[in-house]
């Protein structure tokens, strides 16, 4: 096993990765190394999209991310959203739409729709489904999902429009 | 040496000629899962995804050229799904956009699962690939390069530098079953293409056999029987029999996924129905 050190630059931070070896995904760094443990880990595969973050501003799995080639990369995880006092606004229209059961898939619904509006605030019912067909939601709470990105999109095209017309 | 992030083909080429035992890994969609699983260890690897001129496309006369590191999203650019529609239709079923932006045409080719996406289609359009190491550049044709389940014709050494492909003119179809849209490993998949000028329509088909292959019975059959000069609409009785011909061509098998007998009679449902889908087709 190689072990060697190597930085990482998770939302705006450089971290010092010691003593990983060469095989350890990107997730398995941020949540056991890092101690950054909102992204989740379900499936390792690819499959579930829970454990989604961006990287160079693209939505990617960050268990089939190779954490040591992740080096000089921009990553941005659930801790990237928002702020230490105010949630983001997806986050806030994920609570005001009740749009969060178990909670497992939402850390990568949130990356995936955050970087869907900032992409396109106003997506039609397809574009948002699509957006978000990577990430599974195990208690089918789709519905109160969808909801939340209409609020967010919402919210996000009323701003639009007030900042417009100052 | 544990992960050497590649800057150009140049020096990807010296470090696999050095240490020819390097893992190679480009998007990592297939390579990372075997490593969470334990059963792929990555002591020494060398990373492609940073390497500009692998995410490259270019019209060369009447062929296209991608770098092997372009990934299916860029597949999705509409001026490429003007051109090779049924490779943009096959890029946009893999996976979910997360898989989208990190999986790449040539990772599809070096993994060479018979389930792979975009080889019916590439297989269906005699697609060229440049394979390129520190000493040698070389030409593969698609239907050498896959050489079994999951094992291709790569020497130490080499990597996949570009893929090249005829424009052809005329619709196309890439169609594929799986038990839902999104996160699908196709159970059964089929491209067609239709080239006008050489009037031949062309069939590749994946997830029905070791390699996928071009069902060439068929395409003889349906390729005379075809009206060139307005693609209306076939009898029911040829669209029945191409049907036919493309399901007798495969030899499916049962997995998980799917029992050969279900194989069999699905891909003779895609083979009508991108036929139909073709006819109706507007003629460009």
């Amino acid at each position: 096993m190689t072990s060697e050190v190597y930085t990482l630059t998770v939302n705006g931070n450089d971290y010092q990765v010691v003593d990983g070896h060469s095989s350890e995904s990107l997730l398995w760094v941020l949540r056991e190394r890092l101690e950054l443990s909102g992204s989740k880990n379900a499936c390792e595969e690819g499959e579930c999209g829970s454990c989604t973050v961006l990287l160079d501003g693209e939505i990617v799995c960050s268990c089939l991310v190779l954490a040591a080639s992740a080096v000089g990369r921009e990553i941005t995880t659930i801790e990237g959203l928002g702020s230490e006092d105010e949630i983001s606004d997806v986050q806030k229209a994920f609570v005001d739409a009740g749009a969060v059961q178990c909670g497992f898939c939402t850390p990568g619904l949130l990356v995936a729709i955050d970087q869907l509006l900032n992409s396109n605030p106003d997506p039609d019912d397809l574009t948002v489904r699509e957006a978000i067909s990577g990430n599974l939601c195990r208690c089918t709470g789709y519905g109160r999902i969808l909801e939340a990105v209409r609020i967010a999109s919402n919210n996000r095209t009323a701003q639009n429009e007030e900042e417009k017309s100052k | 040496m544990g992960v050497i992030i590649a800057k150009s083909v140049n020096e990807a080429c010296a470090v696999l000629a050095e240490n020819p035992a390097t893992t190679v890994l480009a998007g990592g969609t297939d390579l990372m899962v075997q490593a969470n699983r334990g059963t792929q260890s990555l002591e020494s690897v060398l990373d492609l995804s940073r390497i500009p001129e692998l995410k490259k496309w270019a019209l060369e006369g009447s062929e296209i050229v991608f770098g092997a590191g372009i990934s299916y999203t860029d597949l999705a650019d509409p001026q490429i799904a003007a051109l090779v529609p049924a490779l943009t239709q096959a890029a946009r079923t893999v996976g979910s956009p997360q898989i989208r932006n990190a999986g790449t045409l040539g990772g599809n080719l070096a993994t060479a699962s018979p389930a792979g996406d975009t080889i019916p289609v590439l297989v269906a359009m005699d697609a060229v690939l440049q394979l390129k190491s520190s000493t040698e550049n070389r030409e593969v044709a698609i239907a050498d390069f896959i050489t079994g389940v999951k094992t291709n014709a790569l020497q130490a050494g080499e990597i996949i530098q570009s893929i090249t492909m005829p424009v052809f003119q005329g619709p196309q179809e890439f169609l594929k079953v799986g038990t839902r849209n999104a996160m699908v490993i196709s159970v059964v998949s089929l491209a067609l293409v239709t080239d006008y000028s050489g009037r031949k329509l062309r069939v590749g088909v994946g997830s029905v056999s070791p390699v996928p292959f071009r069902a060439t019975e068929a395409e003889e059959f349906i390729s005379k029987e075809f009206d060139w000069e307005t693609n209306s609409s076939l009898s029911e009785k040829v669209i029945n029999k191409f049907s036919e011909l493309v399901a007798d061509a495969t030899k499916p098998i049962d997995d998980h996924r799917g029992t050969a007998e279900y194989r069999k009679h699905a891909v003779g449902v895609l083979a009508k129905r991108a036929l139909e889908r073709v006819c109706a087709g507007e003629r460009l």
